[in-house]
């Protein structure tokens, strides 16, 4: 088998892995090396679904011993099998790299004979890379859980990030599609990856040349709409990752079916993507805008809503915390008006201190002004002529896409839950 | 404030020369129609005056600047410089002469017209060199990595430190076909010079071993199921893709040899 069949091959195996960013880590060569890394991470390409190619997304091998059945590696899936050798991977690497087509390697594997060997076959490319290469770009890896923490740990000495995959939401999720592990085997490499991350930071501060463990910090990813998990238990999920793991990011995906299984949707059931785009606005506000996972869904409201963000969602249910006056509000609580961003939060602040703001002015500096208007006042005034009815109302919070899903739906008379303030 | 009068600046096109504008505008009190650079000149109906770049004059107006309105100022100013904003010069005039009476709020004063317009176009200049960090690809030719761009804005200056340390043992060449300069560097050395008339020599069997793995790694990676070409296009616009290796027709992968 040629380089191209299994490139094709180790490719096709490990484009379901979600995250391609290259974010987290400034770092340039030492002489004699090849490389850097930006902080605020470097797309390369696009592909054709709109997906960020960064990295060299890429299994070692798709040879598994596991039979997860919502994964196209499982052993009982009769595909090709083919492995890189380690050369061969950290060659591709290096070629990519130099003609800028890269920002690094993302490398995964299928657990072949055991997680132990596994591990080392991984390690042995990152060593080509990182010692024979003198490479000094971004790497991910995969951390493959059942794996000897001695050799996690090397992983993390040679990586930048480490992940490891969540898979499904639950316990019982897991039971049922991977009855090869457990929460169990998954949350016990990720608690030490936090704790070595801990340690090194430490050990930084003490030592000065105390080498770098995992410096970009760890991630997740998890399938939705493979099992019948609500949106409401996986949004706290995430929430309790980010605080007990300390994880950078969770990750979502689309569950797309790759396989005709009774416990599964059936194949040729249309991903769950809007589901997963709801999750990721949710995912933003936990992280970058102050919201906790209680305030954005309930008990009572499990699921996103179709139609509404999640952000305006929560504003049109709190509408005592509302108008906020740009003029003097605190930054936290801007962040709390749709269509204020971080950015244009920040600038808010920033400009008010030396004189103060109109509408006009919110509007080049980048607030959305379509759907904050509704919920703010400049020195005491609301926008002139802003009328609120309820057809407008709704016109301006949903997004031109739910807006024709809506119209469609309503006269289709596909029955949705009533939008709470119609 | 002095009225706008139908003269025409003609300056050098450098950075001082534009300082020099302002410089004149403020000791004639006159505001021109236009400032334009001599080598884009066209005759006009309008009468020309022509401003000799004076280094004398130029300093005393960039000193000025962070005594009068801050340093940031002046760093937005040379930003604006390599944009390919219409009518850049006249809009950093403008932007000066509101600065210096105003002082340090004018950086926020969104709402003026010259100020929008320099904060948009110097975004728009850091948006797309930030893009160009990844979207240029480089041939690997005669063991020198070559590459072409065709950017909107003058984005050499702003992706050369990064090239540098990221291909710091490597020699290589970036030709910003827009502006006919390239980014010539070499171990520990590196100068942008003017390049004319630039062609890609015929790539090697090994070069094109590659551009065809990548090109099958590209369409392989997509899922299927997700595909979006909008989504991809907002992410990544079309007039990048005439210079990656990824969208080039069939002959640019095929192997001769």
């Amino acid at each position: 088998m040629d380089v191209f069949d299994k490139l094709r091959i180790l490719t096709d195996a490990a484009k379901y892995d979600v995250s391609c960013t290259s974010s987290g880590v400034n770092r340039r060569a030492q002489a004699g090396g090849i490389g850097s890394s930006a902080a605020c991470g470097i797309c390369h390409s696009f592909s054709a679904d709109g997906r960020c190619i960064s990295l060299l997304k890429i299994l070692m091998t798709n040879v598994c011993v596991y039979d997860c059945k919502y994964c196209v590696n499982r052993r009982s899936n009769d595909v090709p099998r083919t492995s890189f050798t380690p050369c061969e991977l950290a060659d591709l690497t290096m070629n990519f790299y130099r003609r800028n087509y890269i920002e690094g390697l993302f490398l995964s594997s299928g657990v072949i004979r055991n997680p132990d060997y596994t591990c080392e076959l991984m390690i042995r490319v990152l060593e080509i890379l990182r010692n024979d290469y003198k490479f000094f770009g971004y790497i991910h890896v995969k951390a493959i859980p059942g794996a000897d923490s001695r050799l996690v740990h090397q992983l993390g000495i040679l990586g930048d990030r480490m992940s490891v995959n969540i898979e499904l939401p639950s316990q019982k999720s897991l039971k049922l599609l991977a009855p090869d592990k457990s929460k169990h085997s998954i949350l016990t490499p990720m608690g030490y990856i936090r704790d070595c991350i801990r340690q090194n930071s430490k050990d930084t501060v003490r030592y000065r040349h105390a080498s770098g463990f995992a410096p970009a910090g760890q991630s997740t990813q998890m399938i939705i709409g493979a099992t019948p998990d609500t949106d409401f238990h996986i949004l706290n999920l995430a929430e309790g990752l980010y605080r007990k793991y300390k994880l950078k990011r969770v990750f979502f995906s689309a569950y797309i079916p790759v396989s005709e299984n009774s416990l599964l949707p059936k194949v040729n059931t249309r991903p769950p993507l809007l589901r997963e785009h709801r999750l990721y606005q949710a995912d933003w506000l936990l992280r970058h805008y102050g919201f906790k996972a209680g305030e954005i869904l309930d008990e009572r409201h499990q699921s996103f809503d179709p139609y509404i963000d999640p952000k305006c969602n929560w504003a049109l249910n709190h509408r005592e915390y509302f108008p906020v006056e740009i003029n003097r509000a605190p930054y936290e609580k801007l962040l709390r008006v749709p269509g204020i961003g971080v950015k244009s939060a920040k600038r808010i602040v920033a400009a008010r201190k030396d004189f103060l703001l109109s509408f006009e002015s919110l509007k080049k500096l980048g607030v959305v002004l379509k759907r904050a208007q509704y919920f703010i006042l400049c020195s005491g005034k609301i926008m002139d002529g802003l009328t609120v009815e309820k057809d407008s109302v709704i016109r301006a919070l949903m997004s031109k896409n739910s807006l024709n899903r809506y119209y469609k739906d309503f006269t289709s008379g596909v029955k949705y839950e009533q939008l709470s303030f119609l | 404030m002095i009225e706008k009068s139908s003269l025409i600046y003609e300056y050098d096109g450098s950075f001082e020369g534009i300082m020099c504008c302002v410089f004149e505008s403020y000791y004639k009190r006159e505001i021109p129609m236009d400032i334009i650079s001599s080598d884009r000149f066209q005759t006009t109906f309008f009468p020309v005056k022509e401003i000799e770049t004076d280094l004398k004059k130029s300093t005393r107006v960039i000193k000025s600047i962070p005594e009068k309105i801050g340093s940031s100022a002046l760093e937005l100013l040379k930003y604006a410089f390599l944009t390919c904003m219409p009518h850049k010069e006249l809009n950093m005039l403008m932007f000066l002469r509101k600065g210096f009476h105003y002082g340090p709020p004018i950086m926020y004063m969104f709402k003026d017209e010259h100020v929008d317009k320099m904060l948009k176009a110097v975004r728009h200049l850091k948006n797309e060199s930030h893009l160009l960090k990844g979207f240029i690809r480089f041939s690997i030719l005669g063991g020198i990595l070559v590459s072409q761009i065709g950017p909107k804005n003058y984005v050499l200056p702003l992706i050369a430190g990064h090239f540098c340390r990221r291909y710091a043992g490597e020699h290589f060449l970036i030709h910003d076909k827009t502006h006919n300069m390239a980014l010539v560097y070499r171990p520990r050395q590196y100068a942008v010079v003017p390049m004319c008339n630039f062609k890609m020599a015929e790539p090697d069997s090994r070069e094109k071993h590659f551009r065809k793995l990548w090109e099958l790694f590209y369409t392989t990676v997509e899922i299927k199921d997700r595909r979006n070409f909008k989504y991809r296009r907002s992410n990544m616009p079309k007039h990048y893709w005439k210079y990656m290796t990824e969208f080039q027709k069939g002959s640019y992968f095929k192997d001769n040899e």
